[in-house]
């Protein structure tokens, strides 16, 4: 059994708002909003990278924890927009936790990157100890900001938040989760020539099946019904889409948590910074299930149940 | 009623008003569909054509333009 120990986030200080994007990308801002439901995102600063958003994730979340970095066992960084391929941001959010020795791994896959760090690390901290995963985007450098690229920039900011999965102690055990792949779908979400290429209307079709069926389906295995759980946690890829998801669960939208308005879609730190989020607002011990679930590149997707302790 | 008339019918029923698109008008351009109503679009023809539209078929560009539509539900039906 593993634990959520803790969440942290980080995000840089620079506020978006559709209005100013609006200048750049040619639309209307009250189209932005009603297409996606952002009304501002962040941007990194210039001088920023995707490690650097990370580490300070990183700190957070183990100030939170209580923890020490020389207590982890492994490091688990999702991104889809790090400016180094290999090796990326893991090994750099190591050493500046002063770590020389932690195996610190990249899982470079944009949205879904988090959701795969919490299952792995759900299965590798009883063997490997405490496990940090986190989720570092610049998404403001993959976009283009211009009126060929307004439908995806209108998206997506910069952002990054962390999870401590602890094999003995949280406040909720992880008790499942489920990974998927499907490859076939590839060309529909990519980063390709350091530019985010997104079908976005083939990547809702998939992601408004997907996500409900793979959550309904861990719910089952574990015999749970989407009604039993207190809160949903999922990517901040778009408030359409959310709640979306939550018509096809039969569940009120007010189960989910949901920040994209403020954040935009940060990609794979959008699930950590949402669940750093949900849990500064709610310290008391949870009493129902939670669930998390994201869709993304590759195409991946999934879901991961965690229930009270 | 003809394939392309049934696959109108699911249209208007979810803009709430009578659209007309031509057969190789894109539904996209035109602003007929965005990407949520393209989700009830497909549900529709599901419901429509009493057929299941498979993940592997789930490309916004199978449902572009009438014709790709009523090519796709004619195959799928048959």
């Amino acid at each position: 059994m593993s634990c959520l120990r803790a969440f942290g986030s980080h995000l840089p200080p620079r506020r978006v708002t559709n209005q100013e994007l609006a200048t750049l990308v040619g639309a209307d801002p009250a189209w932005i909003l009603e297409a996606s439901g952002i009304e501002e995102r962040r941007y990194a600063a210039d001088e920023d990278t995707v490690a650097g958003l990370g580490l300070l994730a990183a700190q957070d979340c183990l100030k939170n924890a209580g923890a020490a970095a020389a207590d982890l066992g492994m490091i688990l960084v999702a991104s889809g927009s790090s400016e180094r391929f290999c090796p990326g941001p893991a090994s750099l959010i190591a050493a500046g936790l002063g770590l020389a020795s932690t195996p610190a791994l990249d899982i470079p896959v944009a949205s879904c990157g988090s959701l795969i760090g919490l299952s792995l690390a759900s299965r590798l901290a009883p063997q490997c100890g405490p496990v940090l995963v986190i989720g570092a985007e610049m998404m403001s450098r993959r976009i283009d900001r211009t009126p060929e690229g307004k439908d995806t920039a209108i998206l997506f900011g910069d952002g990054a938040g962390a999870c401590l999965v602890d094999p003995q102690s949280g406040f909720a055990r992880i008790a499942d989760s489920l990974l998927a792949t499907d490859g076939t779908a590839a060309e529909i979400l990519k980063v390709e020539h350091r530019r985010l290429v997104m079908e976005g209307k083939s990547v809702i079709l998939q992601a408004y099946r997907k996500m409900p069926r793979a959550i309904n389906d861990l719910l089952a295995r574990n015999t749970l019904a989407a009604a039993d759980v207190g809160v949903y946690l999922l990517h901040q890829a778009n408030l359409n889409l959310i709640e979306r998801v939550a018509a096809g669960l039969k569940v009120p939208l007010d189960r989910f948590f949901i920040n994209i308005t403020r954040y935009g879609n940060t990609s794979s730190a959008s699930l950590l910074i949402a669940a750093d989020e949900w849990r500064r607002a709610h310290l008391e011990p949870i009493t129902a299930p939670i669930v998390f679930s994201a869709f993304g590149a590759g195409i991946n997707w999934g879901a991961l149940l965690a229930l009270p302790v | 009623m003809e394939t392309e008339a049934r696959i109108l019918k699911v249209l208007q029923s979810i803009k709430g008003n009578p659209v007309n698109p031509t057969p190789d008008e894109s539904l996209f351009e035109s602003g007929i569909l965005d990407s949520f109503a393209l989700t009830d679009f497909v549900a529709g023809l599901e419901d429509e054509f009493g057929i299941s539209v498979p993940d592997s078929d789930l490309s916004a560009r199978k449902f572009e333009t009438l014709r790709k539509v009523a090519a796709y539900v004619t195959a799928k039906a048959s």
